[in-house]
């Protein structure tokens, strides 16, 4: 933020050299025999395309598809119909031996981090790089680059039961990167973790995408992850894509009823319990509309309830409010109550100053 | 107790050991990988073949509700085949082996199935291919639940080798009953039982051992 001007950070970058599309799911779907004979469709009709450097993040409800969707790209599932293409290959299509080696260039991680308990936090990392067939010489080198890259050089030797969840993670993500992947795959890596331990692990994928320019694919339930670190969002559900693009378009005007109800706990968007309880959908005689306010444009910093009064002679009544940063930029929601009378001229002056409004409801 | 007792129970506890050792190494051999591919072989496994585990199934469950001294009798002519004779300790280590390789394998089957299916998640996504999962995934996190049950299996062996003095392989079992039942000799049979408990006692408290250092998923203060 205090970047000197004319400084150009490097996800400016990323969206000033045309999108290179590394994952490409096309037409994807994946029906599963079902118990009772009855196929069960998992996904349906999927096109997703994640571009190079970037990160994309999936939000669904469990069950809504996100897991069989993100086990296609490294082919642990196959596609019933649609091709996956990872960096130019056809993930779908490819023979065992030679899709052994494409995953090589899919690192994932996992919920339950998956690391062996026999073996030491350096011997996990250096599994892969043993089952690619590399000199011992070079998996003890890349080993301590590894570790060092995710800070735990120090618990080298320490046996996954000897670790916290945060640490098991990191030594997760060390064994992702150690064949030097092109693309990372988050299955639900943070949800195991508490709040700021998957913070630390979100900023360790951030840093990891800067740096070594990795492109990342996650899937989870929490808004809050794909608001921390993700640069484009899919949400999926009932096996298909409902809502796709920017994560602060879709958080700042959610299109879909499910993004809307996976936003519903964010800060911001939901009501104080003394308006909620008294919102009522038909206005009554002397009652105020409820208006939110989202301010993300150009006038996010005007004094528009200032402005209203004024210009209009309208008095707004704040009910709650909140500033928040989404996708690394800010946000401001306000809940205003004004007179029904005065609710269309509000609507019409907030909207001309490209404001998101939302007639709530109203209160006696 | 006289120094000729004492020079038999000698003997035969050194032919037990032999019977014993001889017939577990083998059964381990050809019983770990029944048991890797009984773990890995159903329906959308790492090597799925239903068919052919379904099939593998039956023969090891038949072989294991026949029982012992039946089977000693019953492959007489294989024992004879195999070891040129059918009696004696080396002809009695044929049944003991052939009694225990399903035995192992259904241990070690157990002991692989126990490992987190996670793991063979994670070992795929990095590209591993299915003998690469068997090596260096599921026998390694299996290992301690593979040593405990050698030794279950071995402690079993000791207990099947008092029966093959039917076809005169000697041993502990057979000296009890020769001297200690048939000859009226009650030191005799007290002196086989004590060496037996002995021995027992030392291979569960070995594999414990064993397992409990090779287990690393829980913390050792």
């Amino acid at each position: 933020m205090n970047a000197p001007l004319g400084h150009i950070s490097d996800q400016t970058l990323q969206r000033l050299v045309p999108a290179q599309p590394i994952v490409r799911l096309e037409k994807i779907s994946k029906v599963f025999p079902g118990r009772d004979g009855q196929p069960v469709t998992a996904l349906g009709e999927i096109d997703l395309t994640v571009n190079q450097g970037s990160i994309l993040g999936v939000i669904g409800r469990s069950g809504a598809g996100k897991s069989t969707l993100i086990r296609l790209v490294n082919g642990l599932e196959k596609p019933t119909t649609g091709r996956v293409i990872v960096d130019g290959a056809d993930i779908s299509a490819l023979p065992g031996n030679a899709l052994r080696h494409a995953r090589r260039s899919i690192g994932m991680i996992f919920q339950h981090f998956n690391l062996l308990s026999s073996r030491t936090a350096a011997q996990n990392v250096a599994l892969p790089l043993e089952v690619a067939g590399y000199d011992k010489a070079s998996i003890k080198a890349r080993v301590e680059e590894l570790l060092a890259l995710v800070g735990l050089s120090d618990k080298r030797n320490r046996y996954p039961s000897e670790l916290s969840g945060g640490q098991k993670q990191r030594v997760g993500i060390a064994r992702a990167l150690a064949t030097k992947p092109k693309v990372l795959l988050s299955d639900e890596a943070t949800s195991a973790l508490d709040p700021e331990t998957t913070r630390s692990i979100l900023d360790l994928l951030a840093r990891i995408n800067a740096e070594l320019g990795l492109t990342i694919l996650l899937i989870t339930h929490e808004m809050a992850v794909i608001r921390t670190i993700a640069r484009e969002v899919a949400v999926i559900e009932g096996g298909r894509i409902v809502e796709q693009g920017d994560v602060f378009e879709v958080f700042t005007r959610p299109q879909h009823e499910v993004t809307r109800s996976f936003l519903a706990d964010e800060s911001g968007r939901a009501l104080p319990p003394y308006v909620a309880s008294r919102l009522r959908s038909e206005a009554t005689p002397g009652s105020q509309a409820v208006i939110r306010i989202g301010f993300r444009g150009p006038h996010a910093t005007d004094p528009v309830l200032a402005r209203l009064a004024r210009e209009h002679g309208i008095e707004a009544n704040i009910l709650a409010g909140s500033v928040d940063e989404i996708a690394g930029r800010p946000w401001g929601t306000l809940v205003v109550g004004v007179p029904v009378a005065s609710v269309q001229q509000t609507v019409a002056f907030l909207s001309q100053l490209d404001l998101d409004t939302e007639v709530l409801g109203h209160v006696a | 107790m006289s120094p000729e007792m004492i020079r038999l129970i000698a003997a035969s506890t050194g032919e037990t050991l032999y019977m014993v050792g001889v017939s577990a190494l083998i059964a381990t051999l050809l019983g770990l990988p029944l048991g890797v591919f009984l773990a890995t072989s159903g329906k959308g496994e790492l090597f799925a073949a239903p068919w052919v585990n379904r099939v593998l199934g039956v023969v090891v469950n038949a072989t294991r509700s026949t029982p012992f001294i039946i089977l000693v009798v019953a492959i007489i002519p294989f024992t004879r085949l195999i070891a040129g004779t059918s009696i004696g300790t080396n002809a009695a280590i044929v049944p003991l082996t052939i009694a225990a390789i399903p035995f192992i394998a259904r241990l070690i089957e157990g002991a692989i199935r126990e490992v987190d299916q996670g793991l063979i998640e994670a070992a795929r996504a990095f590209g591993a291919s299915p003998l690469q999962i068997v090596l260096k995934v599921l026998i390694p996190e299996a290992l301690p639940g593979i040593v405990l049950g050698l030794t279950l299996a071995i402690v079993s062996l000791l207990g099947f080798s008092a029966m093959v003095g039917a076809v005169g392989g000697g041993g502990l079992g057979d000296l009890g009953i020769r001297y200690g039942y048939q000859r009226f000799m009650p030191e005799m049979m007290l002196a086989v039982v004590v060496v037996l408990i002995v021995l027992v006692q030392a291979v569960q408290s070995i594999g414990d051992r064993l397992a409990r250092r090779l287990n690393k998923r829980v913390r050792h203060a």
